[in-house]
């Protein structure tokens, strides 16, 4: 029964990842490319890594919760390196693609 | 907004209660000697180090805090089942765009949270937060600030800025009452 939850969450998070790299290579601009990593890939983790913590529970002696802490910093450092690379390709003026609404919304001071 | 806390030798609860955790977590384990170091942890760390640090304001609410850290997760999932149709479906039909929000929070910490929050929920990436928050000097009233977004597939825009304040924004506010 554990095999089966395990295989199964391993499957979903395999297809997020996957999901969100195939954002990444079909995405026309930078700007829509950065939402694939930044969204489809933390449920992706999310569902690996409780995979491997009933994985680990399981198996060995003890529970295993170290996984949550992966999560906990996977969600923190996300938005932020989502934030810091959207923020760069601003101030780089890299094109967006032509039907890009509310451009006038972006004001580079710099 | 209030930034002391009653107790002088618990400068932030919420540092303290994550240390706690984080060491018990990394210990993966539970027995009493590792209880009691992370106690003493928790209260010594956030006492030496709170002098360095700005002040942060506090959060006043904590029930409804965590009912809102349950919401956002609830947001996140629905919101990679979203993007994940997104990018299968096909790409000509995507509408992307750039948004402003206008913010009524003014401290910079919410502001953080709520960029945070709305860069992990549906088709959406904030981006920067104008005017440029240096600007901004503890006591002055400060200007209308807004929250610079880009959506993945940008249908209606008013409707959009409405479900961000009301879900993430009006909650925040009342967390930190500010």
């Amino acid at each position: 029964m554990t095999e089966w939850i395990i295989s199964i969450l391993l499957l979903i998070g395999g297809t997020f990842v996957l999901v969100g790299s195939i954002g990444l290579v079909k995405m026309p601009d930078f700007f829509m490319r950065l939402h694939g990593p930044t969204k489809a890939t933390t449920l992706g983790m999310a569902a690996l890594l409780t995979a491997a913590m009933i994985f680990f529970s399981t198996t060995q002696a003890g529970v295993s919760v170290k996984e949550i802490l992966i999560s906990l910093f996977l969600l923190l450092t996300a938005p932020i390196s989502a934030y810091m690379m959207i923020k760069s390709a601003i101030h780089h003026k890299l094109d967006s693609i032509e039907k890009t609404q509310g451009k006038d919304n972006v004001e580079d001071e710099a | 907004m209030r930034l002391e806390t009653r107790f002088k030798w618990l400068p932030a609860p919420i540092l303290s209660l994550l240390l706690f955790f984080v060491w018990l977590l990394l210990n993966n384990s539970v027995s009493l000697g590792h209880i009691v170091l992370a106690v003493i942890l928790a209260i010594v760390i956030p006492l030496a180090t709170s002098p360095f640090s700005t002040k942060q304001p506090l959060v006043i609410k904590p029930v409804l805090a965590l009912r809102h850290i349950l919401l956002v997760l609830y947001d996140i999932i629905t919101a990679n089942v979203q993007v994940a149709i997104l990018i299968l479906g096909p790409t000509k039909k995507l509408t992307p765009g750039f948004i402003k929000v206008p913010l009524d929070l003014t401290h910079s910490m919410p502001i953080t949270i709520l960029a945070s929050t709305v860069s992990l929920t549906p088709g959406t990436v904030s981006a920067e937060v104008y005017p440029c928050s240096e600007r901004f000097t503890e006591g002055e009233s400060c200007e209308q600030r807004f929250l610079l977004i880009h959506v993945l597939d940008l249908k209606d825009e008013q409707a959009l800025i409405n479900t961000i304040k009301q879900r993430y924004e009006t909650p925040l506010k009342e967390i930190f009452q500010c």
